[in-house]
């Protein structure tokens, strides 16, 4: 009887729990929408105060917007320099105008015309965005300009098609978007629907592992994210977003020529997102306004627009790195409490990580890796069982954290099997880890430092996420459960390893001992089966090394088998059930605790004695 | 017509091979790649055309003052688009650095010196047909660079620290090598060579404001193609591009030989994204 009622209050605390969430999530949407809510009220008010040159500036203001908003993702929050996009703009431009003039086959109506453009800048998105997938910046940011380069010498020509040099008539709107009014109203309905889309990406998971590939790439592989899948995601939507914006461009240029789309413009779109502030969408969209009025309203200097522009990039790189939003993030200038304290609950773990069903084992046999003539590991066995701590010690340069990057897949060992339970782990391939249980710490943390530190610790559970990129794009209800799920689990990890209070600072303001926490968080969120932490004392205090401890032995007992590299060897001594000793990339010794602190090899290479 | 496109090809593959070796350059002291690369010669081309044909001073002289005022342009964008963001260099913002420099450059051009392509004078008068000077003085252009790099890398003092900056920074200011100095020296360096891609093929590419972005991207691809830093990958690659768009342009026609470029590009980066003489990749983990 007492049972039961204490499991039907629980059952009460739940459901109360999650109202409450709902609630705050309902609440922390509204926050957030807000300012654009206020900025669409402004956009659909304009027509009261404003004469038809302002309705072309507000429409050409929508129109960059469009393309801006999905080019935001792309710079903003995935930080690859797209500076070309204007060739996306043309593109969708010519192909409106041609499809609804009919040069090439049966005209088509223009809003059957702009989808079609969509998805042909989808497909050359993802085109000229392929570099990216393996390179470094500073190609992508020239695969764009050469296609910016190449896509005008086409459209001048191509004659038959574009018009060459003389042109081509723009697409039409019918009625009632035939009016500079109308036709604003449908820009500004276009412009608000690709922010809603964009800002949808941006809160989902999705959106966090684009900030995560950007800053913390290796970090964000361990947790099973896949960077060309989620490129290729945004280069569709950003291709897509630009050409619609160049129909639009090309209705209200009326006619156009390549002239039109010089490369002014792509910087204009580019410098709007770097003067907004990275990972932000308010920002870049003031941005866009500001760039689109400052011509306008300094009539004389429109010659220079590109040399103001250009100053202006060159001071924002130098002077204010983060942009308008930046300036408007008052919260991170909030000093926090100095004197906090890290102060774990490892209780509470049993309510949040899954029982690992513990009928796994992981095996390595005979790794071997070299680089160079430099043996790092040489024929290592290895097992890790579940529910136990296994450490792995030895001097540096000795092949410890060499083996948890062969393990996760960093290195491809050149000799040897790794198993799992039955199954061989294939060697390299580090996304794929999460999927198979494995999660990590490193030595440096890598962590998200512009993200909060919920979302850094909600990055850990992508792979868990069961919506689609399709469905965080249009909010469906799917993706609305993931986020409760991720979100909820997050602040209870962080719970457990004590930094709730913490949850929403930015976590590049937290001290090297809370990230390392920050980390362990983070893995967790996988529910993993086997937990591998790369010196994770480092750098903590003996009070916070003591909690550390609690908190390996709590999580071993759900069921994870965790590898543990250390230099503290009373840590190693104090909670590891296994010891191996490594030397020069070979087992010294290997046993338990008790074996290993007598054996004499041990104590004069290593622990000295 | 093979004739023609053979003469045609090395001339702007010339060219394109000079500016690769101009982001080199730049490349080898600071690892920053740099968008002013195809503007300094766009620059070689615009100032040249102006010392000696506006303002009628001799070839010589012009030439002279055009890599002078390049050198200048090159340490210019060292003191303030490179040197302020080397603290972080992993956050690339050198990228937005000399994008907006070599913008503010094109932009002065293109106002100052007018938006239409200006003629660029004969500077020798020799030759004709497919052996007109304006084929072959890039080449012998390029030719005489690489020679006088060789020369300044195996031979002097100064060249040799070039390398060592090149080779391994820290262990080279450990050394006690003026770091700093040797990058300035390097910046001029690279305008000078910049200036020499774009006053030899003056005649080729006129004195024109837009050539600064096309030649950002026909020179860096030949970067890409041999490897970052890899100056012997850069003319050979620079050469072959020069030939290959030629030959596209002969057999398929002027749209679609800048696409096939482009395609090329795309596909070497993918099949091999450290360039076909590139070394292997830096550790990540």
């Amino acid at each position: 009887m007492a049972m039961a009622t204490a499991s039907s209050d629980q059952h009460r605390a739940a459901a109360s729990e999650t109202g409450r969430i709902e609630a705050h999530g309902w609440r922390v949407a509204l926050v957030h929408a807000a300012p654009f809510l206020g900025m669409l009220v402004l956009a659909l008010l304009l027509p009261l105060v404003g004469n038809d040159y302002w309705a072309l500036i507000g429409t050409r203001m929508a129109i960059y917007w469009v393309l801006v908003s999905g080019l935001n993702l792309v710079v903003g929050f995935a930080g690859h320099l797209a500076i070309g996009y204007v060739a996306l703009l043309t593109l969708g431009a010519y192909t409106t105008s041609v499809l609804v003039a009919g040069n090439v086959m049966p005209p088509v109506p223009v809003f059957a015309a702009l989808p079609i453009a969509a998805v042909v800048g989808a497909i050359f998105g993802v085109i000229v965005g392929l570099p990216a997938l393996r390179l470094r910046t500073f190609y992508f940011a020239m695969s764009t300009l050469g296609f910016a380069t190449i896509v005008t010498q086409i459209a001048l020509a191509w004659q038959s098609v574009t018009g060459g040099g003389v042109g081509i008539a723009g697409p039409e709107f019918p009625a009632p978007f035939n009016t500079a009014w109308g036709f604003y109203f449908l820009c500004v309905g276009i412009a608000a629907f690709t922010t809603w889309l964009s800002a949808n990406v941006a809160r989902s998971r999705f959106g966090r592992a684009l900030i995560a590939v950007r800053d913390a790439e290796v970090a964000a592989e361990a947790t099973g994210i896949s960077k060309p899948k989620m490129l290729i995601a945004i280069f569709l939507l950003a291709g897509a977003c630009a050409a619609v914006a160049g129909g639009l461009f090309a209705s209200l240029q009326t006619y156009i020529t390549p002239d039109a789309f010089t490369f002014d413009l792509s910087v204009l779109f580019f410098i709007a997102i770097l003067i907004g502030g990275r990972g932000s969408i308010m920002g870049p969209m003031l941005g866009t306004i500001i760039l689109t009025i400052l011509p306008e309203i300094a009539a004389p200097l429109a010659a220079w627009s590109t040399f103001l522009y250009a100053v202006l990039l060159l001071l924002i790189v130098l002077v204010m790195p983060g942009g308008i939003a930046a300036l408007l993030d008052f919260r991170s200038r909030r000093p926090l409490a100095s004197n906090r304290a890290i102060v774990p609950r490892p209780a509470a773990l049993a309510g949040i990580v899954r029982r690992s069903r513990g009928d796994k084992a992981l095996a390595l046999r005979g790794i071997a890796l070299s680089f160079g003539n430099v043996k790092a590991i040489d024929g290592l066995d290895l097992d890790v069982a579940p529910g136990q701590i296994h450490g792995l010690i030895g001097p540096n340069g000795s092949g410890k954290t060499t083996t948890l990057n062969v393990i996760s897949g960093y290195y491809a060992a050149k000799g040897g099997t790794m198993t799992l339970r039955a199954d061989a782990l294939p060697p390299g391939m580090p996304a794929l880890r999460a999927r198979h249980g494995i999660a990590r710490t490193f030595q440096t943390p890598r962590v998200v430092g512009e993200a909060t530190v919920l979302q850094n610790v909600m990055i850990g559970g992508t792979v868990e996420g069961r919506a689609s990129f399709v469905e965080a794009l249009l909010a469906l209800p799917r993706n609305a459960r993931d986020e409760r799920m991720l979100a909820a689990k997050a602040r209870a990890l962080l719970g457990v390893v004590g930094l709730e209070g913490l949850a929403d600072v930015r976590a590049d303001r937290l001290q090297h001992s809370e990230l390392r926490f920050i980390e362990i968080a983070r893995a967790l969120m996988l529910d993993p089966d086997f937990l591998l932490l790369d010196e994770p004392a480092a750098g903590l205090s003996g009070d916070e090394i003591d909690r550390l401890a609690e908190l390996i032995k709590a999580v071993s007992a759900r069921g994870t088998g965790i590898l543990l590299v250390e230099h503290h060897a009373d840590l190693i001594f104090d909670i590891c059930h296994q010891i191996t000793v490594l030397n020069l990339g070979r087992i010294l010794a290997a046993g338990t605790p008790g074996e290993i602190r007598v054996h004499k090899e041990v104590v004069s290479a290593y622990l000295g004695g | 017509m093979l004739a023609s496109i053979i003469a045609a090809g090395l001339a702007s593959g010339a060219i394109y091979a000079l500016v690769g070796v101009t982001y080199n350059t730049m490349f080898s002291t600071s690892r920053v790649m740099s968008f002013t690369a195809g503007q300094l010669a766009m620059l070689g081309g615009v100032f040249g055309s102006m010392f000696t044909l506006k303002l009628g001073m001799p070839v010589v002289a012009g030439f002279l003052l055009t890599l002078v005022c390049c050198a200048i342009i090159g340490i210019i964008t060292e003191f303030i688009a490179v040197r302020p963001v080397l603290k972080s260099l992993d956050q690339h913002l050198y990228v937005l650095s000399t994008l907006a420099v070599a913008l503010m450059i094109q932009q002065v051009a293109a106002i100052k010196w007018g938006t239409e392509p200006q003629p660029f004078p004969r500077l020798i008068g020799l030759g004709s047909g497919i052996w007109d000077e304006k084929f072959w003085l890039p080449v012998v252009a390029c030719a005489l660079t690489i020679l006088g790099l060789e020369y300044l890398y195996r031979r002097t003092l100064v060249g040799r620290a070039f390398l060592a900056i090149a080779e391994d920074n820290f262990a080279a200011r450990a050394l006690g090598l003026p770091e700093r100095n040797l990058r300035i020296a390097s910046y001029a360096l690279a305008g000078i060579i910049g200036g020499i891609a774009g006053f030899s093929g003056g005649e080729l590419l006129l004195a024109f404001f837009a050539n600064g972005a096309l030649l950002n991207f026909y020179g860096f691809v030949p970067v890409a193609l041999g490897g970052l830093g890899n100056n012997r990958g850069a003319i050979v690659g620079g050469l072959a591009l020069g030939l290959f768009q030629q030959a596209a342009n002969f057999l398929v026609g002027g749209i679609f030989s800048s696409v096939a470029v482009f395609t090329l590009f795309i596909v070497v980066l993918l099949a091999a994204p450290q360039g076909l003489f590139g070394g292997a990749s830096a550790r990540r983990v």
